[in-house]
Parts: structure tokens; C-alpha cells; sequence
């Protein structure tokens, strides 16, 4: 079995390295450069000027040499400096991160605390009201538009009742507050994202959820739990639930590049400074540094998470065994 | 539109222009003159992207550049009336024609750091901007200087090449300071991020994505400003913007017409102002296409549209029609050309008169067989452009030339059709400068690839007045010239001039002392105050 993970582990090398020449390549085949936001269409700034910001990025080297430079500073975990501001990729990535994992984190927190129930309870009646209205909460908050969404709420709490910020992380003063007060300056700030990244994210889960459990409450161990007459709440919880719940895992294991990757329309609504507004921003600057790094990270996690929900599924679901 | 005015006298009609809108009584009556108990308050105002670099050599985005503004000062500045005034410099001569300009620095003016600012601070600049590795995108107005020198510490004497009239205007480049720069790369230095300058604000803070915070100079050589503080916030939804502003958590918006035309009560807190930008939207023809290449046709077509359906579906009203490359706020623009004056009727038989007739009766104009129909371009993301494109091909429709519309993203759209000249017509819009010099746009030598001469326009005539224009310095030939360049663009039509919209900030009611003039309103934005009783935010003076 440790054989076994480690060739995994050593399969991802060149999965990430394909990854990242394809983003490589697709980043280029887009038209333009990230001089463009400087030199375009700006009266003040001559061809001359262009051409010089473009050999000081490197930008006038051959594809190939460019990515065997960007691979070399990999391999010393570089990942460059951004062509928007010289800054170094990785503290810029650094400062957005807490943020966008906070609200993340959080979310997904809502998430299962509402969907796991939720998704259980429907399976046990199946069909019932309460599943069919389930079933219509989950997909109204799966389809309805984020940004839509997000403005009703900003203008019913922010602007109407004035219970809520309307947008941002904090407060202007908040600086000046004591520590208890700025623990509920964040949660005021971020009620409403959280809520609406929660209720837009419930469909997926719920849904596995109660297919899961719907599938092992017609097991024939849940039929002997009932028949040496436990009740209904220790055969669902005890027996059932621990079964349904694997495929959970997997999604757990999946949702991990989702925690840092930040969603660009819901941060750029919110006024969020998170890690989608940095990717966005830097995909339509053609600020290639950063566009590299976060694509690489994520796919690293991606890569990550599906080797950990592999590993977990063997943790929890002792039926999977691994040949040699 | 189209009122009558004398071209020379501006500030009356400015004033005029600015008072379409009644401006709200002041909310704090008999406060309107400053006490000095009245510093104090903090200004938020937002933008929808966040900064770059906060070095003036260095930004290149609008967020970097107010920044900047607040934090570094130039050599010159312009006045209310859009004069060139000293602002680091105290006065300047301009010797031998305007092969030699020097510069009587300022004395007593000191870095926020304390150090004392001095010539050596502009030589500095100067070397930094022509160093090949900077990344700066602004080394085009400087590339006649011939030297920069410091005989002392209070004069700067600059030596051109060639006398170049913009030169005075290009010395509003923000100076930065020698000592803080002079060691390792400008390009990385952490100066960039916490700038230390001349101006009326010093940087306090900055929190990526979220704002940025300038605090008072309270030893500005020109007078402490009267608002305590700026925060500038980075809201990058302008629908989130609005709902904020409507919260009254920002004191300052720059409004989307259809956002000023919005229920009053949104701007019950606020006071409303409008001037004219110093910017036109333009529809540019390909001169190289067939069609377009006989000023006939031109001319025709612009018979062909109605601007008033265009101010109005476009700009609700807030604007005017363009008659030339010049902004009516300017002094190089000529009163006297008319506004172009919708005219279907003149305009078929113009085209007609060009050999365009309608000969096999499809509704749509014919010459040679070929059917007069062409693709207009213009980026997505703008809204306004959009609509305008769609006015316009249904006033050419009338005529019976149809025009198609195609929308593309902002890089394709430059690299793949406009630099490679790759478009039958396209509609974009310029942001000028002060200074009215536009020789990258209109001179046949700016026609190669990623130059702005993308319409192929090439007229020795005008290439003269373009070239005299940017060497003669006596203003009152300076502005003979280029009268002269606006009536003949207007004769020879390059563009499609088609309007000039309005500013339309609104300032909340609390903040007194704004007063708009043909600069705008940020002019003296540093004796903006609020009265005592009505600030807002309390215990943040520094």
C-alpha cells in the first residue's frame, strides 16, 4: 500500500508540470500583453515606451526560454514578482489569503452543518414535503445569480434596515476598536457573504448526502439494526449515517483548491480582498507572474486534495483495499 | 447646446455650463466660510481598482495617479482656469526660444521625511525617467531634453534639443526624492508602496484590495489642508459603489449618466456638479478603405447622424456634440466651427454625388456593384459605446448604408484590429491632456503599427500646423494654429467627432468650500472642510 501511494504521489510531478505549460500556453495565446494596461490608448506613452517595458519583463524572449526561466525560479520556490507593482507573487498572495480562507472555511462550515441534516432528513422521508421543498430551497439557492442575490441583500440589511455594512472586510475605524469589537466588526462584515456563498453551495452536498443515504437505508444491515429494535435515531445516525457519509469525503478531499481560490463576482461585489479579485485582476493585466502562481497553487491542491481524499476513503472505508 | 459665446472669455460660459444644474442650497447654513475649529473630518472617496505603485513615474493606473496626486507635487501645476501655474517651482524663464527653460525652485519645502527638497530632487527624476530600466511608460515627453542641471539648490535649467512647447506641461510630472531612491532598482524600491513626497497629504496606510489611507501635511508649503484625512477605499462593483454612496459611506462619486439621473432622493445628502471632461468619443474611419478615403462620403455620413438621439439616449443630455479634437474647455478650441446639423436629406445627395445610389432597389446604397455596408468595432465593457454604435446604425440605415457592430474584448480588440489597422471604422474616446498637442494622433508620421494614427490620416497642411504647433510658445499664435488644425479636421473629417460628455461628480452636502471651474472641482480640494458641528468621523486626527 505505501508503494502504491507513493507512485501517486510521484505521478503528480509531471501532472503539475503539464498543468502549468498549459496555462503557460494559454496565457500567451491571449491577445495582448501586460503592458497593454500602461501603454495603450495613452497619448503620453510612444511605441518606444512600450517596447522598452516589454524587454524589461523579458517579454521579447523566445516562449520556450521564457517558461524554462519561470520553471527554474519554481524549483527554488520563486515564483516571481509581479508585473503590476514589482512586488513578489508570494506575499501578495500571502496578504489575500486569510481572508478569502476565513470566508471559505466558514462557508463551508454552513454548509455542512445545513446540508448534512438536511440531506438526511429528506432521504429518511423520502418524498415528502419537507423533501420536495427541500429540494426547491437547494436548487433555488444553486441557480439564483450571486451578484443578484448579494445586491438584494446588501440593499434590504445594508441599505433599508441598516443592520449590516454593505460591503467590505471592516470598518474604517476599525483599527481604533477594542479586540471584542473588531471580532464583531468582522462577523458584521462578513454575515452576508458567508450567507450567500452557504446558500448558493448547499445543492451539491445535500444532494449527495441524501442519494447516499437514501442507499444504505436499504442495506440489509440497516434492516437488522431496526429488527433487533434499535431506535430510529441510533439506526440513522449510528449506522446509516457513517456509511452515507463516504462519498462526503470525497467531496471534502475536492472542495480543498476551492478554499483558497476565491470566487471573482462574489469578492468584486462584496468588496472582498480576496484571492478571486488577484487572479481575476491579474488574467485581465496579463500579469503573468501572478497568474502563474495562483493557477499552480491551485492545481497543486487540486492534486492534493484528490490524493487525500484517496487516502481517507481507504481510512474510512475499510472494504477498500489496495493491491500490490 | 449651441448657445453662443465668445471663444476667448471661458470661465463665464464654464460657469454657465456647470450651473445647468441647480446646486442644492448648502445644508449648514452660514457656514460656508472656513473657522480654523472646522480641521478635522476624514474624506472617503472610492475607485474601482486598486493602486499599483504609488510612484508618479511608475503609475499607470487611474488609482495610482490620485494617489499621487494627493502625495507628490510637479515643478507646474494648472490653475482653476487651466493655467500653468509654479508649484515646486516658484517661477521659470523660458530662454532662447524655448531651447532652455530654468526653473526657480520653491525654498523651504521639505520631504514628508524631513529632508529639505532641492534641485537635486529634479535632476534625480529626470535621470530616473530616461534609465532604460524603469519601468515607465512617460520617457516620450522628456526624449528632446538635452540635459537637466542643478547650478544650485533652488535652479533647475533644463536644455532641449529642439524647442517643445508641451515641455512646460510635462514638468507636472511628480518629482521624487533623490534620497530615498538613489540606492538599488526604483522599479522594486519599497518607496513604492509607502511613498514619501512634497504634497499636501502624507501616505499613512495601505491594505491591499481594501484602501488606502493619506493623513494632512500639516507643514504643506502652501497651507495645511482643512480635511484631516482621505480614505480611499476600493469598491470594484460600481452598482456596489452606488449602494454605498446612497449609504452615504462615501463622500464622493463620479457618476455614470444614468446614475445622475437617478430618483433625487438618492442625492438628498449629496451636491451635484457637472463640467466638461477634457475627453470626445469619436467614430474613426479606416482613410485607407474604399469607402472612406472620399471626404464626400465622410462628410455625408456625419449629415447622416442626429446627435441630438445620441446625447440624449447616450448621455441623458450630459454633453455635447464634438465639432473637432479639441474640448470646448480648452483655449485651442474654435467656437467658431459649427456643430454639424442633422441633415438626411443633404446627406443622400452628397453620397449620391459620390457615385452611392440605391440602383437595384434593396433599400441599401450601391456603387460598382458593391453594397455600402462596413463593420463598426468597439471594446466590450462600455456601455456607452454600445448605445452609440447602435444610434448610429440606425441614422446610417435611413440613408441606406448599413453598418454592422461588433463588440470585442479590450486586448484582442487593440492588438488584432487597431494596431494592425485591421477595421473599416471603430468607435473609442480620447483623454486629453491639458496641453492641446496632439501630434501622436494627427501627424502622418504616427501611422505605423501601435501608433494612434490608426485612421491613416495624412494631410501635409495639418502635419505643418501640428509640427509648428508643439515649437511656437507665444500663446497667442500657439492658439491661431490650432484653431486653424480644428477647422480643417472638421473639413476633412478623419473622425466622425461625435461628443464631448460631462463630469458628473457628487461631493457630499457636509463637505463645504467645493466649487467647480474649468479645471473641474479637485482644484482646491485643500480647503474642502467641514464645519465642526457636522463632521463625521471624530478621533482620527493625527
Amino acid at each position: 500500500m505505501g508503494r502504491y501511494f507513493l507512485r501517486r504521489l510521484l505521478l503528480t510531478v509531471p501532472l503539475l508540470l503539464g498543468i502549468t505549460l498549459i496555462s503557460f500556453l494559454v496565457m500567451r495565446l491571449a491577445p495582448g500583453g501586460p503592458t497593454d494596461m500602461a501603454t495603450t490608448m495613452n497619448m503620453k506613452a510612444s511605441t518606444e515606451a512600450r517596447a522598452r517595458l516589454v524587454k524589461l519583463y523579458g517579454l521579447d524572449k523566445p516562449l520556450p526560454v521564457q517558461y524554462g526561466l519561470w520553471l527554474s525560479r519554481l524549483a527554488r520556490l520563486d515564483f516571481g514578482n509581479s508585473f503590476r507593482d514589482d512586488r513578489p507573487v508570494l506575499p501578495k498572495i500571502g496578504a489575500r489569503l486569510p481572508a478569502t480562507l476565513a470566508l471559505n472555511v466558514l462557508s463551508l462550515l454552513l454548509i455542512f452543518l445545513v446540508a448534512v441534516p438536511l440531506g438526511v432528513w429528506s432521504a429518511v422521508r423520502q418524498n415528502s414535503i419537507f423533501d420536495r421543498s427541500a429540494t426547491l430551497f437547494v436548487f433555488i439557492g444553486y441557480s439564483v445569480p450571486t451578484f443578484w442575490l448579494s445586491l438584494l441583500l446588501m440593499i434590504f440589511f445594508g441599505l433599508k434596515l441598516g443592520w449590516l455594512p454593505i460591503s467590505g472586510l471592516r470598518s474604517l475605524n476599525y483599527d481604533d476598536l477594542s479586540a471584542g469589537a473588531k471580532g464583531l466588526d468582522l462577523a458584521r462584515h462578513l454575515a452576508l457573504p458567508v450567507f450567500v456563498s452557504a446558500f448558493t453551495g448547499l445543492a451539491g452536498l445535500s444532494r449527495f448526502t441524501r442519494n447516499g443515504t437514501l442507499e444504505v437505508i436499504r442495506q440489509d444491515y440497516i434492516r437488522t439494526a431496526r429488527a433487533k429494535g434499535l431506535s430510529e435515531g441510533r439506526v440513522i445516525f449510528k449506522h446509516a449515517l457513517r456509511n452515507a457519509l463516504i462519498p462526503v469525503v470525497t467531496i471534502l478531499g475536492l472542495s480543498l483548491p476551492d478554499l483558497i481560490g476565491g470566487s471573482f463576482i462574489f469578492e468584486t461585489i462584496f468588496a472582498y480582498p480576496g484571492m478571486g479579485r488577484l487572479g481575476f485582476d491579474a488574467v485581465m493585466a496579463r500579469d503573468y507572474p501572478v497568474v502563474m502562481a495562483v493557477g499552480t497553487i491551485a492545481a497543486l491542491l487540486t492534486l492534493l486534495g484528490n490524493f487525500a481524499a484517496d487516502l481517507t476513503y481507504a481510512a474510512v472505508d475499510p472494504r477498500i483495499r489496495f493491491g500490490r | 447646446m449651441g448657445r453662443p459665446f465668445r471663444p476667448f472669455v471661458l470661465l463665464p460660459f464654464l460657469l454657465a455650463a456647470c450651473g445647468r444644474d441647480p446646486i442644492p442650497e448648502p445644508a449648514w447654513e452660514g457656514a460656508a466660510t472656513f473657522h480654523p475649529g472646522d480641521v478635522g473630518d476624514t474624506f472617503v472617496e472610492s475607485s474601482l481598482g486598486d493602486a499599483s505603485r504609488l510612484n508618479p513615474l511608475l503609475a499607470t493606473d487611474s488609482a495610482s495617479g490620485d494617489i499621487c496626486g494627493y502625495v507628490f507635487n510637479g515643478l507646474v501645476k494648472y490653475d482653476k482656469d487651466l493655467r500653468l501655474v509654479g508649484d515646486l517651482a516658484a517661477a521659470w524663464d523660458i530662454r532662447r526660444g524655448g531651447l532652455e527653460i530654468v526653473f526657480h525652485l520653491r525654498p523651504g519645502v521639505r520631504w514628508h521625511d524631513g529632508v529639505p527638497f532641492t534641485a537635486r530632487d529634479v535632476v534625480f527624476t529626470y535621470r530616473v525617467l530616461i534609465d532604460s530600466n524603469v519601468a515607465t511608460p512617460f520617457g516620450a515627453d522628456f526624449a528632446d531634453v538635452k540635459s537637466v542641471e542643478a547650478p544650485d539648490d533652488r535652479t533647475v535649467r533644463v536644455t532641449y534639443a529642439k524647442p517643445f512647447a508641451p515641455a512646460l506641461e510635462s514638468w507636472g510630472m511628480g518629482i521624487i526624492p533623490e534620497h530615498i531612491f538613489k540606492d538599488g532598482p526604483v522599479n522594486t524600491n519599497p518607496a513604492n508602496r509607502r511613498p514619501v513626497g512634497t504634497g499636501p497629504y502624507k501616505f499613512l496606510e495601505w491594505k491591499p484590495d481594501e484602501k488606502i489611507v493619506l493623513g494632512a501635511n500639516t507643514d504643506y508649503f502652501e497651507g495645511r489642508p482643512r480635511l484631516d484625512r482621505i480614505v480611499y477605499r476600493i469598491i470594484p462593483d460600481s452598482s456596489v459603489e452606488f449602494l454605498e454612496l446612497r449609504n452615504e459611506s462615501i463622500d464622493f462619486m463620479g457618476l455614470s449618466p444614468d446614475q445622475a439621473a437617478a430618483y433625487p432622493e438618492f442625492f438628498r445628502h449629496y451636491n451635484k456638479f457637472s463640467y466638461p471632461s477634457f475627453s470626445y468619443t469619436y467614430l474613426a474611419f479606416n482613410l485607407d478603405h474604399p469607402f472612406f478615403a472620399d471626404r464626400r462620403v465622410r462628410r455625408a455620413l456625419a449629415q447622416a447622424v442626429d446627435r441630438k438621439d445620441i446625447i440624449q439616449g447616450v448621455l441623458l443630455g450630459r454633453g455635447r456634440s464634438a465639432t473637432g479634437p479639441f474640448p470646448p474647455s480648452s483655449w485651442a478650441f474654435d467656437a467658431s466651427v459649427p456643430e454639424d446639423v442633422y441633415d438626411p436629406e443633404a446627406a443622400r445627395a452628397l453620397l449620391k454625388s459620390a457615385g452611392w445610389s440605391d440602383t437595384d432597389g434593396d433599400g441599401i446604397l450601391d456603387k460598382d456593384g458593391r453594397p455600402f455596408e462596413f463593420t463598426v468595432l468597439t471594446n466590450q465593457g462600455n456601455k456607452m459605446r454600445e448605445l452609440t454604435a447602435t444610434i448610429l446604425q440606425s441614422h446610417f440605415a435611413r440613408v441606406g448604408i448599413k453598418m454592422n457592430i461588433r463588440i470585442l474584448e479590450w486586448s484582442a480588440f487593440i492588438h488584432n484590429y487597431v494596431d494592425k489597422r485591421n477595421f473599416d471604422a471603430l468607435i473609442l474616446a480620447w483623454n486629453l491632456s491639458r496641453d492641446p498637442d496632439q501630434y501622436v494622433i494627427w501627424h502622418s508620421s504616427q501611422r505605423g503599427p501601435g501608433k494612434y494614427n490608426f485612421a491613416g490620416y495624412a494631410n501635409p497642411a495639418a502635419d505643418r500646423l501640428w509640427e509648428e504647433g508643439r515649437q511656437t510658445f507665444d500663446p497667442d499664435r500657439r492658439r491661431d494654429l490650432y484653431h486653424r488644425l480644428h477647422r480643417m479636421l472638421a473639413d476633412d473629417r478623419p473622425y466622425l467627432f461625435l461628443y464631448y460628455p460631462e463630469s458628473l461628480p457628487v461631493v457630499h452636502r457636509r463637505i463645504h468650500g467645493v466649487q467647480t471651474a474649468p479645471a473641474g472641482i479637485a482644484w482646491n480640494f485643500r480647503e474642502w472642510f467641514v464645519p465642526r458641528a457636522l463632521q463625521k468621523y471624530r478621533g482620527t486626527a493625527n
